[in-house]
């Protein structure tokens, strides 16, 4: 994962509430098995004026020039609800964002982005609006910072910060790997399972089969 | 010993190592994949040269893209569906986990199966890449969904990096009137507090309308944690979930069993824990609840009229948009509003007893001219189990379709779907925009309610039928 340190681009406003992650990629986008292939997918049913066609909708956002190349998206309340599908992060990384700065996030959503370089940001609605706003006079020349050194949006005259918990944060920063993490804790892992295998043996015993039904499907 | 909440014992009994700033490593017990979303995870994880830690926990099933039409095979109606399917059979075999394949008597949705073959367990850790996982919170379990990166590390490793979440307690109390349900009390849940009410906490339902609830009723309950935004919900075990599992082939058995309930006995919040956050409804005043707009906070009594923009808990944009895709206006009655299409099934209300309540408002009538009625089981043996005491045919009797299990219509795949436009009354958990269908225009409710605005043509209340 790349790590992430401070991120200044074109941001693209798309404050609406409850943007689900079937709005994000939509299911029927999602056509094999593959974290890949999915960014023109991204928005599809609002992106595309027909559905599993490729017109552009000239009203919506990312179809704008003056907001080509974004890599932060400025969203709404409960950013990412719905659906646990990890596609809808790796559709947004793939096609190029890297910040998602909201008021509140879907909390299978916010972990997705974290674990693949995308930073989620939590901000008041009011100072989102106050970045969308001065995006809106020109896209290129007001583009906004996500610091995560710093912990710090910036845009112009304005600057907020922001608070995101440590290990979020270092995770981006150095762009870690979870699992790698998670295995320096090996052996104290394989203490706790026989300890519970001790403790709560009906939590490792199981039975090595599925049982028999006796029908005809 | 201070008093603990009943979260803060199951995550004290599953903390492998504490790694600070809220942060804990978190044993995982039991692991569910699906076709959808735990493919490509099974199959990243080979590519990283990584193993299941241990295989005799882990399950997967096909319910997301499998077709519910009964001769089904590998073959889908969503385009590309096959290849979930495949791959998903083959990682499954090669990483040597339990499969419940397509045409398995025992397949069925995940979050039905779980506890009908007593996967799910209380006391225990379940995770699934499927947002729903909270469902199983139900049997006093820590339950909660996941992205496909974390199901690869807590199949590599056997535990998950976890933020500690605040506590809630929603208590809800008095005796739930007739033709109220489980489904009607999460909708008011979030219909009063919001779709983020539940934003970074872990909720244990409680009070005696959840103590009087059974077990599938419990799971309806818990399904919708997620829609509040909650990191899951979850249910105290007590003499009604020991009852329902025991004997259940992936139960303990003998005098594992004895061990268990004694231990199980112990999942409960101490009297003088303290919570984050409490919350108390007052069943007694609840009716039957329906949706009028596209977030499944846009809940109101069945025989409420659409609410002004300042009574929706709403913004104006987010209202009139919610308004023009649902084709309604402000003040308009949604009792007696014309619909297209019924649709029972799904994680949250496709279980047995759901299936008897919504026949019972069937039995002897007919489904309204013009109206597309649909009745998929949430599992192969709730389909068995309905059909031996004749369900399948009230249904089929009364106009609706009878199905084979699986998520089939909650979500629109690319492949079946409701029309454009059409306006469902659906037992499911999401009303989105396109979530059915392109431009599906969805109604949530509670089966029964289903049931009878199948039969009237346009929603309806069904304790007028019940009565």
């Amino acid at each position: 994962m790349d790590a992430l340190t401070v991120l200044t681009t074109i941001a693209a406003p798309l404050i609406r509430a409850n943007v689900d992650t079937d709005a994000i990629i939509p299911s029927r986008e999602m056509k094999s098995v593959s974290k890949t292939g999915l960014s023109e997918g991204l928005f599809a049913g609002w992106r595309y004026l027909t559905m599993g066609e490729r017109d552009a909708n000239p009203e919506f956002i990312l179809n704008q020039p003056a907001y080509a190349g974004a890599r932060i998206l400025l969203g709404g309340e409960n950013f990412g609800c719905g659906s646990s599908r990890e596609h809808a992060v790796w559709a947004l990384h793939e096609y190029g964002f890297r910040a998602v700065i909201a008021p509140s996030f879907a909390p299978i959503f916010r972990s997705n982005c974290v674990r693949n370089g995308i930073a989620p940001v939590i901000l008041a609605a009011s100072d989102i609006a106050r970045l969308a706003e001065q995006v809106a006079v020109d896209p290129s020349a007001y583009r906004v910072t996500v610091d995560l050194q710093q912990c710090e949006v910036r845009c112009a005259d304005i600057s907020v910060p922001f608070t995101m918990d440590s290990e979020s944060r270092e995770m981006l920063l150095e762009g870690l790997d979870a699992i790698d993490l998670s295995f320096k804790h090996r052996d104290r892992i394989d203490q706790f399972m026989r300890e519970q295998r001790r403790v709560r043996p009906w939590l490792h015993e199981l039975p090595s089969s599925p049982p028999k039904v006796d029908v005809t499907i | 010993m201070s008093p603990m909440t009943l979260f803060e014992k199951l995550w004290s009994q599953h903390l492998v190592s504490d790694l600070g700033n809220g942060m804990g490593l978190i044993a995982i017990d039991r692991i569910f994949l699906h076709e959808r979303t735990g493919s490509v995870a099974l199959k990243s994880l080979r590519e990283a040269g990584r193993s299941v830690l241990d295989p005799s926990r882990v399950f997967c099933t096909m319910d997301h893209i499998v077709d519910t039409v009964p001769e089904r095979s590998d073959d889908t109606r969503m385009p590309g569906g096959k290849a979930f399917i495949t791959e998903t059979r083959a990682a499954a075999q090669a990483a040597g986990i339990t499969l419940f394949d397509v045409r398995d008597p025992l397949q069925g949705i995940v979050h039905v199966i779980s506890p009908e073959l007593g996967i799910v367990l209380p006391g225990t850790t379940v995770v699934c890449p499927d947002s729903h996982t909270c469902t199983q919170g139900a049997l006093g379990s820590f339950a909660w969904g996941i992205g496909s990166s974390e199901a690869e590390h807590a199949l590599a490793t056997g535990t998950l990096r976890v933020r500690k979440p605040k506590t809630m307690r929603v208590r809800f109390e008095g005796e739930l009137p007739p033709g109220v349900t489980a489904k009607d009390l999460t909708l008011a849940l979030i219909a009063e507090h919001g779709s983020v009410g539940g934003n970074g906490y872990a909720i244990e339902y409680a009070g005696e309308a959840v103590r009087a609830l059974d077990i599938e009723a419990r799971l309806t309950l818990c399904n919708m944690a997620t829609e509040f935004s909650a990191v899951t919900g979850f249910i105290a075990p007590d003499g009604r979930t020991f009852e329902y599992l025991r004997g259940r082939h992936y139960a303990p058995q003998g005098s594992l069993w004895d061990q268990a309930v004694k231990d199980w006995r112990e999942l409960i919040s101490d009297d003088d824990a303290v919570f984050d956050r409490e919350i108390v409804i007052d069943v007694t005043q609840l009716t039957p609840m329906v949706t009028w707009g596209t977030s499944p906070q846009h809940a109101v009594p069945i025989g409420a009229r659409v609410p002004a923009q300042s009574d929706s808990g709403t913004s104006a944009e987010a209202y009139a948009r919610a308004l023009e895709y649902m084709g309604l206006q402000a003040g308009q009655s949604l009792l007696g509003l014309k619909i297209d299409a019924a649709f029972i099934g799904s994680c949250t209300n496709s279980r047995l007893s759901d299936l008897r309540r919504a026949a019972a408002v069937l039995r002897g009538k007919k489904v309204a001219a013009g109206v597309k009625a649909i009745c998929v089981p949430g599992s192969m043996s709730v389909k068995r189990a309905a059909e031996a005491e004749g369900l399948d045919q009230v249904f089929r009797d009364a106009g609706f379709e009878w199905r084979a299990s699986g998520c089939s219509m909650c979500f629109f795949a690319g492949g079946e779907s409701f029309g454009l436009r059409e306006r469902v009354v659906s037992s499911t958990n999401r009303n989105f925009e396109s979530r059915q269908g392109p431009e599906t225009r969805t109604h949530l409710a509670s089966p029964e309610t289903v049931a009878a605005s199948a039969l009237a043509g346009c929603i309806a209340d069904p304790r007028e039928l019940q009565n």
